[in-house]
């Protein structure tokens, strides 16, 4: 296998590729007891339409969420009593554009993610199993629908794009959910979960050769055909300006959203996720002179915060919390861009910036789950995550200000409030 | 390299614990006090009007910038409920030295940083700067009133306020919005000199440097920390179990029903309880999570919690109205097959590796370990993850159906639709 180290983060990796075409790493962790095992394919709520042995198929919102929670059950019952027994609680999550499964465990670590990776390669769905699901999952729409963070999000993609699929709700709906059945569960499988789609991470104190060898030994020997998927042609102008609920709440919300320009696959796109999460502290950021100023006019709260986001085809810059006059603060935000872009980002401002964000992804080290979730992204992106010492090297205050000037703008723009219910 | 508790001044204690393989080192310094009505809304907003800024730091922008230049360490305010302790004050984290370009060192300016934070804060006319009173002061009432926004959260409170009104524990660590409302600057100030001087101080830190580096920067840190005669921390008085089951009921215009149900429990064997409730409701291999859940699809949540610091035991799920019933005596049911010791073999052996597996990996987070070490000096006791464990894996099938037959339904919570009601 072949070893990288980096030095200036103190972490090294294992990495291979099999003839299947699955991707290997594994990351030493001297010292920690656990051992952290993530399965990942490139699919996830954003992949609804997609070309299977030469013919389009349009699938229900929600159908990759659904798929992820059916692949615990297997021929002889369900993956998590048998990795429970060895003191593994495996879980699961759906993504835009990712499936993730994992566990953790102290003891039995081979044998675990042996079950791992059956359970997750080898489909097992009933039409009753399927039906069964219905229930589970209808009710944790019905969790999210009631949660007013979820709501101004959604929202707020619905608002910024026209066509992409990021606009489709991870979990769909009640009534999309209802449409799934065995048979499309099993197509979506086919399509998705081959070894040549998907990328196995694991961290912690484990041989890597074993690893290679567990994965040989459970996985088909083939790959799979490249799918060709649909996310849908997006323009520049977003869908709608503002969009409102009323909720049970006890103050207004809001989030403001930016269609930002998106990038494609390569060391470029890394390069474009860091610039958008510097230039998200720079503007608006607790350390930024905007937020000092709307803090003390009492605008904002600690609530306040914001995110730079790349998905398949897309990205966007949001921010927001709770606010008395999201109005106002939107307002604000892009006039402090123009600002920025007009007057240049102070120096000193920008050296402490990129200081401490530095400091923010070192920590970020300290994760299992967030090492194996960034390789995996990386993998599917094209770039080594790890080296972003080396990229916040090559970044420039003028490159942040780039970024600010061609996508903070107000045609660029949408507002997504929740506001309390009149009694 | 072993951990550590040893006191430093006067009802100052540290908890240090060594460890070489995180990025980062942590620094926490939390008051202790017992929970009262009359205090828990004037000691919860202390922090935050505290790290609006100090003297020499005298603004957000100020410290902000600070922080920035230390590699982005950051110092955050905790306000949190330890038994029928309130535990108020920052939890700091850097960057460790040996990642720093420089090899600077981090450990002593974060550590004076938080002793400013706590001994010198930005005062005007010999009182908390005003400005920074109102807003924070508007900040806690807003966050109290949002405790609403998260449904599932809500209705855990609701329930635990409910069954324990009238006990510290049925207190919220927030304080509540009209006690809050009333606090004033010039009280506020004098609360602040008394909890400082009065309150014990649990230190802990956790990360490559050696103790005596550690204590030292602490001290230094702390020097002009007045120190007068230190209060006792409260021990929690068990929950009085009612006769008659309290049965309490809210509307809310939601999708989504919310049925809590709360639980004495008489037995004090508590490493027997949290074996049981393991098997009830505290994983997703439980009594709960697999036949409420997967066998009747009647909810996606219904999970159980033991709360050790009080002999609780409270179960929260999400489900819809018209089954409240079907899920309400599936719960009960449940509870009775695990008292009964109605269970197959995997069902043990997968409670006790569950526990097992998050004891021995506690030491692999520094977030764990600090809030796991806090609520052990905050309630007095000494035990460690690895003893903990030792006590689990010797634990007799008996000892756990025997103290689960002491559970006993006290008091049920239902939140509901508008449109549900008749």
């Amino acid at each position: 296998m072949k070893q990288s180290f980096y030095e200036r983060i103190g972490e090294s990796v294992y990495r291979e590729k099999l003839p299947n075409g699955l991707q290997i790493y594994v990351v030493p962790k001297p010292g920690f007891t656990k051992s952290y095992a993530f399965f990942a394919t490139r699919y996830g709520g954003m992949d609804t339409r997609f070309c299977l042995n030469g013919k389009w198929l349009d699938t229900p919102a929600g159908i990759a969420h659904y798929l992820e929670h059916k692949m615990f059950d297997t021929k002889d019952g369900n993956a998590l009593q048998d990795l429970a027994k060895n003191g593994a609680e495996p879980n699961a999550f759906t993504a835009n554009a990712m499936t993730g499964y994992y566990f953790d465990s102290t003891s039995h670590f081979e044998e675990n993610l042996k079950i791992l990776l059956s359970f997750v390669s080898v489909p097992y769905f009933t039409e009753e199993s399927v039906a069964k699901e219905q229930g589970i999952i209808g009710q944790e729409i019905r969790m999210i629908e009631d949660n007013p963070d979820w709501q101004l999000y959604t929202r707020m993609l619905q608002a910024l794009y026209q066509n992409s699929t990021a606009r489709t709700s991870i979990a769909g709906t009640v009534e999309s959910i209802s449409h799934i059945t065995a048979d499309t569960l099993y197509d979506c499988h086919k399509a998705f979960y081959t070894p040549s789609n998907m990328v196995l991470t694991v961290v912690g104190n484990i041989k890597p050769e074993r690893v290679v060898e567990i994965a040989q030994r459970v996985l088909p020997d083939e790959g799979g055909p490249v799918i060709p998927r649909d996310y849908g042609t997006e323009p520049d102008a977003v869908m709608e300006k503002e969009t409102r609920l009323a909720m049970e709440v006890a103050s207004p919300q809001f989030l403001t959203g930016f269609k930002c320009r998106p990038v494609a696959d390569g060391e470029e796109y890394m390069r474009t996720s860091i610039i958008g999460d510097m230039a998200c502290d720079i503007l608006l950021g607790d350390s930024s002179p905007l937020y000092q100023r709307l803090y003390d006019q009492g605008l904002i709260n600690t609530s306040f915060g914001g995110s730079f986001e790349m998905l398949p085809g897309v990205a966007y810059l949001y921010a927001g919390g709770d606010s008395k006059d999201s109005r106002a603060v939107k307002e604000e935000i892009q006039k402090e861009a123009l600002r920025l872009v007009k007057e240049g980002i102070d120096e000193e401002f920008y050296q402490r910036i990129k200081k401490a964000s530095f400091g923010a992804n070192l920590r970020g080290l300290n994760s299992f789950e967030n090492i194996a979730v960034s390789l995996s992204e990386g993998y599917f992106h094209g770039y080594d995550p790890l080296r972003f010492p080396q990229v916040f090297d090559s970044i420039t205050r003028e490159d942040v200000e780039m970024f600010l000037r061609d996508n903070i703008a107000e045609e660029r723009s949408v507002l997504s409030e929740i506001v309390p219910k009149e009694a | 390299l072993e951990v550590t508790r040893t006191q430093l001044m006067n009802g100052v204690y540290l908890t240090y614990l060594p460890a070489r393989k995180f990025k980062t080192s942590l620094l926490s310094a939390q008051f202790v006090t017992p929970l009262r009505q009359e205090t828990a809304g004037a000691y919860a907003l202390l922090p935050a009007v505290l790290r609006r800024g100090t003297v020499t730091y005298p603004d957000m922008g100020s410290l902000a910038a600070r922080l920035d230049k230390l590699y982005g360490a950051r110092i955050d305010y905790t306000i949190r409920k330890k038994g029928e302790n309130q535990c108020v004050g920052f939890v700091a984290s850097m960057i460790d030295d040996s990642f720093t370009p420089g090899k600077e060192r981090l450990l002593e300016p974060v550590a004076n940083l938080l002793g400013e934070l706590i001994c010198d804060p930005a005062t005007e006319r010999g009182r908390f700067v005003n400005a920074y009173f109102d807003t924070e002061k508007t900040n806690l009432m807003d966050a109290i009133r949002s405790l609403i926004n998260d449904k599932r959260d809500y209705a855990d409170s609701r329930l635990l306020w409910e069954m324990c009104a009238g006990e510290p524990y049925g207190i919220s660590r927030l304080g509540d919005e009209k006690s809050v409302e009333k606090l004033q600057l010039r009280k506020l100030y004098g609360q602040y000199g008394q909890l400082i001087a009065t309150a014990r101080l649990e230190l802990i830190y956790s990360g490559s440097a050696p103790r005596e580096r550690v204590e030292q920067a602490f001290r230094s840190a702390l020097a002009t920390l007045p120190r007068d005669s230190v209060a006792e921390i409260a021990k929690a008085r068990p929950h009085v179990p009612r006769e008659e089951t309290l049965m309490v009921t809210d509307e809310l215009d939601v999708t989504q029903g919310k049925l809590g149900m709360g639980f004495s429990c008489s037995s004090d064997d508590s490493i027997a309880l949290l074996m049981g409730n393991t098997l009830f409701g505290g994983s997703s291999n439980s009594k709960l999570f697999m036949n409420v859940r997967e066998k009747l699809s009647l909810c996606y949540y219904a999970s159980s919690l033991y709360h050790r610091q009080k002999n609780l035991i409270t179960v929260s799920s999400g489900i819809e109205f018209e089954n409240y019933q079907k899920a309400y005596d599936e719960i009960l049911a449940q509870l009775t097959a695990v008292q009964n010791g109605d269970l197959e073999d995997w069902e043990m052996e997968s409670a006790r590796s569950t526990l097992l597996n998050a004891y021995a990996s506690m030491g692999d987070s520094q977030g764990k370990l600090e809030n796991f070490y806090l609520g052990q000096a905050a309630t007095g006791q000494t035990g460690t993850p690895e003893e903990l464990a030792q006590q689990v894996r010797e634990m007799a099938e008996d000892r756990i159906f025997n103290a689960m037959k002491t559970v006993k339904l006290d008091t049920v919570y239902f939140l509901r639709g508008k449109e549900a009601a008749e």
